[in-house]
């Protein structure tokens, strides 16, 4: 694939690998946050921490869109799924994720209409195409899948489809790393920035990193090139005494950002005054919901949405391992209570939380040198 | 200096917890039955080993083959059977007809029996056109023809509209044990080199494509065929060299090298860059955010051979029409037992685990 496996040639790597580890600071150990997702996913697709010198440790941020909707907000989804008539639809990787009484997934086979969806606009395609049924798409994400929910809501409203609404359960990047940053109890050197909500955002919100926290951050891609070049970048800064934002996705990342796209977000969404976040709990101004001017569009309007809050389990301890605290295997619940197939917390729901890569992978990744 | 010293005594603990929890039979907790006991990954296995083959106590069951084996006035056979709820009926490269014939033939043969019969049972859904009951009858008599078996029985039953997705088909084959080789994943041994027959993934995408579900489009089409051929000259060329096959059906290479590395207890590696895939397969793949190595095939096995033979198991295969792109995709270990381990094309080493649930499209 053109434009692909340029950024996954291994030789190329081995060369970054190979700088990486001339820039590492005998006897220090670094800690670095990837925060996206996605950057996590490719991290243990491409096997990325088996390149990196053993005291160069990545942590696994709170940039999963999925593992970080709380308990209470997947059971309002399914309590509005069992509505009659209604269709519920949903991005994939969401079905798996638990509320306090199962997922979607098993919501689906006790009967509720769940529909996997790869977009929002096949949601409003499915709205049209049942004028019947009260359609609803549960809408998740940062600021990276946030735009394309706006632009269908546009487009309902303009269209007049009266039988779509969304529940929005889309939260933004910056209060979270924010609340991250606050913590008295950080352990962390720099940060692998999100790709993703950077090409909407830009990188000028993350300058309050470096300005306010004194951290490093390089906004980097997603292939396995992309991520080693921004931890060369990191470690650059580090061993310079420097501190500031640096690009390395400027292929997709503009400093300014998608204007368009926020502009659309600013029209159809406002910010609430608290969202819960799954391990790290209530931050503020950290989601988003419709304006006054797409409350019928909206489905906690158009539904009695319980909205009972779930408080994750006493024993969890997800918001230190996000803050780098602890290590997975020093939770209390993790490998007994917690496993990857009944998890408890965000680290343990998706494949790529830090909990769930560690109990798949984690003795095999101590394998490696340390300089 | 290595970071191993560095493990604690609690962290000991947590990975004998996680060990020990591994090596356990799967069991069956779930409330309801989900997609994902249908999936081929972690929850089928639950529903299988948790559920099913304890209520049965047999020891042929207990070995989770492909076939049974029953021995009849001093022939060795072998049974399987097999249900197929496809839908589309019809897809870029085949239809249901064709892979309820295959897929039942493929199950006998990769248990290394030469396939001779078959049973056929047909559900069919109230209002399906008569038409597209025919179009698939003579697609079963054609396969069956290919693969050289009979259908020898059958029944028919028609439920309510509404029920059946037009039509589900049952099939069920009975074949020869070849006594040319004893094939168990008892017999894997460290050194054994991994076989592929082919590119993988095809099956599975060409059925993603065809539910229009993504609005994509790629020339894809399903590799449903016979694997006996394959089988044949595998039995031929390597002998009781030959140690142990499984089709790469639901779940794919990587459900099957899993499932195979926890019954025999040895490890495996796979060499990612060796793995056939077809730019097509890969593009669609890439885009759906979904790992090849997890899509479902009809046609492809994964054969286990003995090392000094493995060369020549793989020339014999590449020679089949249809074959030409078998690689040797790695090899059996021993450490860490139970294991699927990979080394990315990039350089880097993961673990190739079970699928937990259906392969879900990622959104991030």
């Amino acid at each position: 694939m053109r434009f692909v496996d340029e950024f996954r040639d291994a030789e190329l790597g081995r060369a970054v690998s190979g700088q990486i580890l001339s820039l590492v600071e005998p006897g220090r150990h670094y800690k670095l946050m990837e925060v996206c997702g996605g950057h996590t996913h490719s991290i243990y697709k491409y096997g990325i921490d088996d390149l990196l010198p053993a005291n160069v440790e990545l942590v696994h941020g709170p940039g999963c869109p999925v593992c970080v909707i709380p308990m209470g907000r997947v059971d309002d989804g399914i309590a509005v799924a069992h509505e009659d008539g209604v269709i519920f639809t949903c991005f994939g990787d969401m079905m798996r994720v638990p509320g306090s009484d199962g997922s979607l997934l098993e919501a689906k086979a006790a009967g509720a209409d769940i529909r996997m969806v790869y977009s929002p606009l096949d949601a409003l395609r499915i709205a049209k195409q049942n004028p019947g049924r009260e359609v609803v798409f549960f809408a998740i994400g940062f600021e990276t899948t946030a735009p394309s929910t706006a632009l269908t809501l546009k487009r309902a409203r303009a269209e007049g489809v009266p039988n779509f609404t969304v529940m929005c359960s889309h939260v933004t990047i910056v209060p979270p790393l924010r609340a991250l940053l606050e913590s008295p109890d950080l352990r962390l050197d720099g940060f692998i920035g999100p790709g993703h909500v950077s090409t909407v955002v830009g990188a000028r919100p993350f300058e309050f990193i470096p300005a306010d926290y004194g951290k490093p951050i390089v906004i980097a891609g997603f292939e396995p090139l992309d991520i080693l070049q921004a931890i060369e970048m990191i470690l650059r800064q580090l061993a310079a005494g420097r501190c500031e934002v640096e690009n390395q996705y400027r292929r997709v990342v503009p400093y300014e950002g998608n204007l368009r796209a926020l502009e659309v977000m600013a029209e159809v969404f406002e910010l609430r005054p608290h969202f819960e976040w799954r391990g790290l709990g209530f931050i503020s101004h950290s989601g988003l919901k419709l304006t006054e001017a797409y409350a019928e569009l909206d489905a906690e309007v158009r539904f009695s949405v319980p909205g009972i809050r779930v408080a994750d389990p006493k024993a969890c301890q997800c918001g230190e391992v996000l803050k780098g605290v602890i290590k997975p295997w020093e939770c209390k619940v993790f490998g007994t209570a917690c496993t990857p197939e009944r998890p408890i917390g965000t680290c343990m729901v998706s494949s790529e939380g830090a909990c769930a890569a560690y109990y798949n992978f984690g003795r095999f990744a101590r394998e490696r040198e340390v300089v | 200096m290595t970071d191993r010293g560095a493990v604690s005594e609690r962290e000991q603990t947590i990975l004998h917890i996680i060990e020990t929890a591994r090596g356990k039979r799967a069991k069956f907790r779930d409330k309801r039955i989900t997609m994902a006991h249908g999936a081929g990954g972690k929850a089928t296995q639950g529903l299988i080993e948790g559920l099913l083959t304890p209520a049965f106590a047999s020891d042929t069951l207990d070995e989770l083959a492909d076939a049974g084996s029953v021995c009849i006035d001093g022939a060795l056979l072998a049974l399987t059977t097999d249900s197929y709820v496809v839908k589309p009926l019809r897809f870029p490269g085949g239809s249901i007809g064709e892979l309820a014939v295959n897929g039942t033939v493929n199950d006998l043969a990769v248990s290394g029996a030469r396939p001779v019969a078959l049973s056929l049972s047909l559900i069919l859904e109230e209002g399906l056109p008569a038409e597209e009951l025919r179009a698939e009858v003579e697609a079963i008599a054609r396969a069956a023809s290919e693969a050289g078996v009979c259908i020898i029985t059958g029944d028919t039953k028609v439920v309510e509209r509404g029920h059946a997705d037009g039509m589900y088909i049952c099939t069920s084959g009975i074949g020869h044990r070849d006594p040319r080789a004893d094939l168990s994943p008892a017999g894997l041994r460290p050194g054994d080199r991994i076989l592929l027959s082919g590119s993988i993934g095809e099956h599975g995408t060409a059925i993603m494509l065809a539910r229009n579900d993504f609005d994509l489009d790629a020339e894809i089409e399903s590799d449903t065929r016979s694997l006996w051929p394959v089988v044949d000259a595998l039995l031929e060329e390597a002998g009781p060299g030959l140690r142990c096959l499984r089709d790469a059906t639901r779940g794919g290479v990587a459900s099957v090298l899993n499932e195979l590395a926890r019954a025999s207890s040895v490890a495996m590696i796979v060499r990612e860059g060796a793995v056939p895939v077809s730019p097509e397969v890969a593009g669609a793949a890439e885009i759906l955010g979904i790992d090849p190595m997890y899509i479902a095939n009809e046609g492809k096995l994964v054969a286990f051979v003995a090392p000094g033979l493995a060369d020549a198991a793989l020339a014999a295969m590449r020679a089949l029409p249809g074959c030409e792109a078998a690689a040797e995709i790695g090899e059996v270990r021993t450490e860490p037992p139970g294991m699927v381990l990979v080394e990315t094309s990039f350089g880097g080493r993961r673990v190739m685990d079970q699928l937990v649930g259906d392969p879900l499209p990622r959104i991030c």
